[in-house]
């Protein structure tokens, strides 16, 4: 069970899993869902279609629209499940329609990057 | 989080498209912060109107938004692409300010008040202390707090377009009442605005929602802007009070080796092939500050100086803007260096620049080195 949901859906999918914090302007490729940021773990792999899940959102305001754009483009992952949730990424998803939850901390600690799971 | 009336039947459509986009979004805002309702907003200022940031998927959502959509509250919006003065020197496609001008003529439509301006809080009279605004930008959101005593959140695009057209914001967060609970002491001495960028940096990425900072006195506009710029890059961190007897729990030093982490992970090259400043714009003190510190002397480079359109006006009739031409700055409004389409891999490899948030984004969105100075060091060595 999750903690809370802040945008509804029923989703299952691959776990992708960051223990970093993203900036979705500075660190996505709004067109291919790409992590960019070289110094992020997740850097080279790709968002799309899966559940990712990450502490939370950082930076630029305009992550929003990132988050946005990547769902207009088909990059968007198919779910995001964070620690704290910012308002940048419940907003993104929120016009995007991509659910999203918070987790407890046992469950963010429990799920494995490649996980089969289903939420919501 | 608890909705009138009036508000739930905006949620249902009732009230039209526009309205139910907007109520959302708040929604989802209110929901993750845990909000308990909305309350007013007095002044909105949105971010998400350069087409370099947004792309075609935010250009095409702003134009079907605009066909229904008005603000409500007075709301001003951050910079866009370029400078339609100059966008001719710059070699963008057609395709770019097409996309461009289409953006601002939904905000317009929408009735913004166009400022294209990252330093709202530079060009307008702030409101009374406590006034609840919402804030996207991040330089502005935490200037606002820190040092307007205003109230905001660290609001995203969104958050805050969907402010602007209810005059609403989910009550949370900053907007109560809220000490730091992490303090952290300030030990490196003799400090610049450069010192206070990657102190900035380093508290986004260790305080949470605010944080008190200790052994600092009295900011100067310049310092003040290069922190409260870096805070917003690394973190979520909305609020700074500078506290020497903080009551907060956690306690952490900034020392000499913290500030060389955060040096070595921003600064990437020895020198830059041109120069930017402003990320933030330059207000009018920090015009004519540069301007006496250039008197007699020129940049050796390409100096791009980005500026409100109200400060350049101002800082032409005053002379600093003509004294800045002659020592080689191009000055530059309605944009910025923080993800500007105008410094690309085609005209430099690398960019020395005084701007920690600037920097973060010149590598992480344009690719470029950049070589980080305090503006003292960059006027010593870039010019003669």
């Amino acid at each position: 069970m999750t903690l809370k949901t802040i945008v509804k859906g029923k989703v299952t999918g691959k776990v992708l899993k960051s223990s970093q914090p993203i900036n979705f302007l500075g660190s996505v490729d709004k067109k291919t869902g790409a992590i960019t940021d070289q110094k992020h773990d997740l850097f080279g792999k790709k968002i799309a279609g899966s559940i990712l899940v990450f502490p939370n959102g950082i930076g630029s305001s305009v992550g929003a629209y990132t988050i946005y754009s990547l769902k207009s483009n088909n990059s968007a992952p198919a779910a995001m499940a964070c620690q704290k949730v910012d308002l940048t990424v419940a907003s993104g998803c929120a016009l995007a329609n991509i659910p999203l939850f918070i987790l407890s901390p046992d469950e963010y600690d429990s799920m494995k990057d490649g996980d089969e799971i289903s939420l919501g | 989080m608890e909705l009138t009336e009036d508000e739930e039947e905006s949620l249902n459509g009732e009230h039209g498209e526009a309205l139910q986009t907007a109520y959302r979004i708040l929604s989802a805002t209110g929901e993750a912060t845990d909000a308990e309702k909305l309350v007013p907003i007095h002044w909105a200022h949105v971010s998400g109107v350069n087409y370099n940031t947004i792309g075609d998927a935010g250009e095409e959502f702003l134009a079907t938004l605009s066909k229904n959509a008005k603000f409500k509250v007075r709301t001003t919006v951050n910079p866009m692409g370029y400078d339609r003065d100059s966008v001719e020197k710059f070699g963008l496609d057609e395709n770019f300010i097409q996309k461009q001008e289409s953006i601002k003529k939904s905000y317009k439509k929408m009735g913004v008040t166009p400022s294209f301006s990252c330093i709202p809080y530079e060009i307008y009279d702030m409101p009374q202390e406590g006034t609840q605004v919402a804030f996207a930008e991040t330089n502005a959101a935490i200037y606002a707090n820190s040092i307007g005593k205003l109230k905001t959140n660290k609001e995203s695009a969104f958050s805050a377009l969907a402010s602007a057209i209810t005059g609403k914001s989910p009550y949370s967060d900053l907007r109560k009442d809220d000490s730091p609970t992490m303090s952290i002491a300030m030990k490196v001495s003799d400090p610049n605005e450069l010192t206070f960028g990657l102190l900035g940096y380093f508290a986004g990425k260790v305080a949470d929602k605010s944080v008190a900072i200790s052994g600092v006195k009295n900011l100067d506009k310049r310092c003040n802007k290069s922190l409260c710029a870096s805070m917003g890059t690394s973190g979520t961190c909305g609020k700074f009070v500078l506290d020497d007897n903080s009551s907060a729990s956690e306690k952490v030093d900034f020392d000499e080796k913290e500030m060389q982490k955060v040096y070595d992970e921003l600064n990437t090259a020895e020198s830059g092939d041109l120069i930017t400043l402003g990320s933030p714009q330059l207000g009018l003190e920090e015009m004519s500050g540069l301007a006496s510190m250039l008197k007699g002397r020129a940049f050796k480079k390409r100096c791009l100086i980005f500026c409100p359109r109200a400060i350049q006006e101002q800082a032409r009739h005053l002379g600093y803007a003509g004294q800045l031409e002659s020592a080689g700055c191009e000055l530059m409004s309605d944009c910025c260096t923080c993800l500007t389409p105008l410094v690309t891999k085609k005209d430099a490899d690398s960019v020395t620049t005084n701007s920690i948030k600037g920097a973060y984004y010149l590598k992480n969105s344009n690719g470029l080195d950049v070589n980080l100075k305090p503006l003292s060091e960059i006027v010593r060595d870039e010019t003669s």
